[in-house]
């Protein structure tokens, strides 16, 4: 290691991953038996840490993202377990939490990760659950009920949003969740508050026994900024307590009617407690001083208005569900004018209106994609600016050698209606393709497809063809395939399921078909052939596009004049998947080496 | 250390390096004191789409996000990708785009986003040192030795045209 300056401590994160951890020689011999071993092994790692760190005043300073102080605080926190479903911007939170030891791993959806951590959950133990925006409406079931039945360990949901749609079909505000669902929210603003919010979340979650929802933006996720760490968790003096337990609590737990009416009262009075708690936070910061004219921000936004308005007294929001009105009404009573500016929807400033707080909003434009310092100057000024659309860059395209080209080569000869999911085959929509005529969210292309099948004439309906990922097709096309299987239409269906082994969109990660778990661990691997023959598909076959592009022509032909449910799996790995694997396997193979050589 | 935040925005074709040039920009100032943001937008920079990475340093940086008009320097590491970020420069900014005769200087085509950082240390008040010990930690030893001629190589060519 170099001795310059911070260098130490950027190694400090690679080192993470290289150090082991042998429980009795570190004197944790007796907690190694109770099934706490990844709460202490993160305790122990710290007390590592603690040996590598050279004491100094820079010592601490770490220069990372969003996510990965998320991941980082996680650890810290003494997470036991951190599940959720790959999607931008959301994704490296759970793999660099895998990468400094914590226990990761991939759901097939983001409804089933909340369901993993909230078991976790009830059994005292703290865990994290991660996914992008969207991927909250399709956890929405499991959260939603969870804050009515609460939890016993720490329960953290992060939802990354993406303002602007840099890589997402929408961009839904999800402040509005915590507002509907009953669960706090901590919205913070660069790395360091995604650190120490996050930290602050489990205690909270733990305190209340409630879920909580840390919601991030993509300018959040992929800055980097500067963190200081706090220190980990001491679990030599609270683990006793919080060692992996079952608590038998049925009326709090099992949410029939008679038990959910009083457990929707208990879920008010904890809000309204945590409402107290809010009032008095410190993390809402009141900051600048001079003028009268006052600004309320959260999330990124404040960091664009302490550049605008460097002297305005600002409040800044970091815990904006349950509100502390009381110190928003006083922040406002002292300002003759308030201006509430912030990304998305106008949620906070509805909430202050309701309240009866006399504050001024933004215009209807900036609802509309991500703040900047430039747009926030325009809303402060008040004046509407006219905003040039930005210059057109070069848009992405499937890789050149992508399997999937091939595949949109045949759909667009034989002028097909195709009915599309997500995820990088989507870009068939665009030149020289345009080979997808419907794309909505995770799953949708079966059961719009069938829609469309259902009720177009005949030669229409032969047209459609329905197409999805193998990661989409188990995170949310199976249902899709027992309707069709189901409710068949009267001209059948025909399902692609392009199976390039890997999660590629959001970076090539591994899921329930590809046979290895997000720690690069071998994994019993679903076969999808096997699973559309169980189902009831009438055939199911497997074609390789690349090298037999004439037969994939020749079965989907065929499989739509027939009035069967076909399923047709469209088999080659992704490029760039087997470059990574080649990677990981040299590497193995040097490890090897030079082990032998020694 | 003044007050001056210091504004860099790179920008290239998905592939190309330009997320990696910016961490090694941001460590070298992280490893000089400066407080530091790094933003970057890559959903989809592994499909061959335009990137853009804005670095900002200084005592005390805010927004992540560098402003139009606001930059001390852009690079570019693809001369098509110019037009697109050109107008992030502040009017006496400095505009460094890689051209074919940079890039015959270099031993590996690769390297080229390293060899505009070297260019880029020339303007920016970063120490030598700093900058080494960042390509240190970005690449692993096959690749470094390559890395640290093409950030020399990139110092001597910008030189030529700073004295011209």
């Amino acid at each position: 290691m170099k001795a310059a300056g911070g260098v130490y401590q950027v190694d400090l994160i690679a080192l993470m991953t290289g150090l082991t951890f042998d429980l009795e020689s570190q004197g944790f011999g007796d907690l190694a038996g109770l099934g706490c071993q990844n709460q202490v092994r993160s305790a122990v790692f710290h007390m590592q840490l603690s040996r590598i760190i050279v004491p100094g005043e820079t010592s601490s300073r770490l220069l990372v993202s969003g996510n990965e102080a998320v991941a980082l605080a996680a650890l810290h926190a003494g997470v036991a377990l951190g599940t959720g479903y790959p999607g931008t911007p959301s994704t490296e939170i759970l793999e660099h939490f895998g990468r400094l030891g914590g226990k990761a791993q991939w759901s097939p959806n983001e409804k089933v990760a909340l369901e993993v951590g909230i078991g976790a959950a009830f059994a005292q133990t703290r865990t994290l659950v991660t996914m992008k925006h969207v991927g909250v409406n399709v956890a929405a079931d499991p959260l939603f009920i969870a804050a009515y039945s609460g939890v016993d360990g720490g329960l953290v949901v992060v939802s990354a949003d993406d303002p602007g749609m840099f890589s997402s079909q929408n961009e839904q505000d999800n402040r509005r969740y915590a507002l509907h669902a009953g669960v706090p929210m901590f919205e913070p603003a660069d790395s360091q508050e995604a650190y120490d919010l996050t930290r602050t979340a489990f205690e909270l979650s733990e305190q209340f026994q409630l879920p909580v929802m840390l919601r991030l933006t993509t300018r959040v996720c992929h800055s980097k900024g500067i963190v200081v760490p706090a220190a980990p968790r001491d679990f030599r003096a609270d683990t006793p307590h919080r060692c992996p337990q079952f608590r038998r609590a049925i009326p709090e737990r099992v949410m029939i009617p008679a038990h959910a009416r009083p457990a929707h009262r208990r879920l008010r009075k904890k809000l309204a407690d945590v409402k107290q708690w809010n009032e008095v936070f410190p993390g809402n910061i009141a900051s600048g001083g001079e003028g009268d004219f006052g600004i309320i921000t959260s999330g990124v936004s404040y960091l664009h208005v302490r550049e605008a308005a460097p002297s305005a007294p600002v409040l800044k929001l970091s815990c904006t569900y349950p509100l502390p009105i009381e110190r928003i009404r006083a922040f406002v009573s002292r300002c003759s004018r308030c201006l509430v500016v912030e990304e998305g929807d106008p949620f906070l400033y509805e909430a202050f209106r309701a309240e009866g707080i006399g504050v001024e909003g933004k215009t209807e434009q900036y609802r509309f994609g991500e703040l900047n310092v430039q747009r926030v100057r325009a809303i402060i000024a008040g004046e509407p600016a006219a905003e040039p659309a930005p210059a057109k860059g070069k848009p992405p395209e499937l890789c050149q050698g992508c399997p999937h080209r091939k595949t949109f080569d045949v759909l667009r000869d034989i002028n097909c209606i195709v009915s599309g999911d997500i995820g990088c085959y989507t870009l068939g929509a665009l030149e020289p393709f345009s080979a997808m005529d419907i794309q909505l969210c995770m799953g949708a292309s079966i059961g719009v497809g069938a829609g469309l099948r259902h009720v177009l004439p005949e030669a229409e309906a032969r047209r459609v063809v329905s197409v999805i990922g193998d990661s989409t097709f188990l995170h949310s096309g199976l249902t899709g395939l027992a309707e069709i299987i189901y409710n068949r239409p009267d001209t059948g269906h025909v399902l692609l399921i392009l199976d390039n082994s890997t999660t590629a969109m959001t970076g090539l990660q591994d899921h329930a078909g590809t046979g290895r778990t997000l720690a690069g661990k071998k994994a019993k691997k679903i076969v999808l052939e096997q699973v559309a023959a169980a189902m009831g598909a009438d055939s199911v076959d497997v074609v390789d596009p690349v090298s037999q592009p004439e037969k994939l022509r020749a079965l989907l032909l065929a499989a739509m004049s027939k009035n069967e449910i076909s399923v047709i799996i469209v088999r080659r790995a992704c490029l760039l998947a087997l470059r990574k694997e080649s990677r990981r396997a040299r590497e193995q193979n040097k490890c090897i080496e030079q082990t032998q050589q020694r | 250390m003044t007050d001056q935040v210091y504004n860099i925005v790179i920008a290239g074709l998905g592939g190309q390096g330009v997320l990696t040039s910016a961490s090694v920009l941001a460590a070298a100032a992280f490893l000089a004191g400066f407080d530091v943001k790094q933003s970057e937008i890559h959903g989809m920079s592994q499909r061959g789409g335009s990137v853009t990475s804005d670095v900002r340093f200084g005592k005390r940086v805010w927004s992540p996000m560098v402003t139009v008009g606001e930059a001390d320097a852009v690079v570019v590491l693809t001369p098509n990708q110019e037009l697109l970020v050109k107008n992030y420069l502040k009017p006496d900014g400095w505009l460094l785009v890689a051209n074919d005769a940079m890039a015959g200087q270099l031993d590996n085509k690769r390297s080229l986003n390293v060899a505009l950082l070297g260019g880029l240390s020339l303007i920016l008040p970063i120490a030598e040192r700093y900058w080494e010990a960042a390509i240190e930690q970005a690449f692993a030893p096959p690749l470094r030795e390559a890395n640290n001629s093409a950030f020399a190589c990139g110092r001597r060519f910008f030189m030529g045209d700073k004295v011209e």
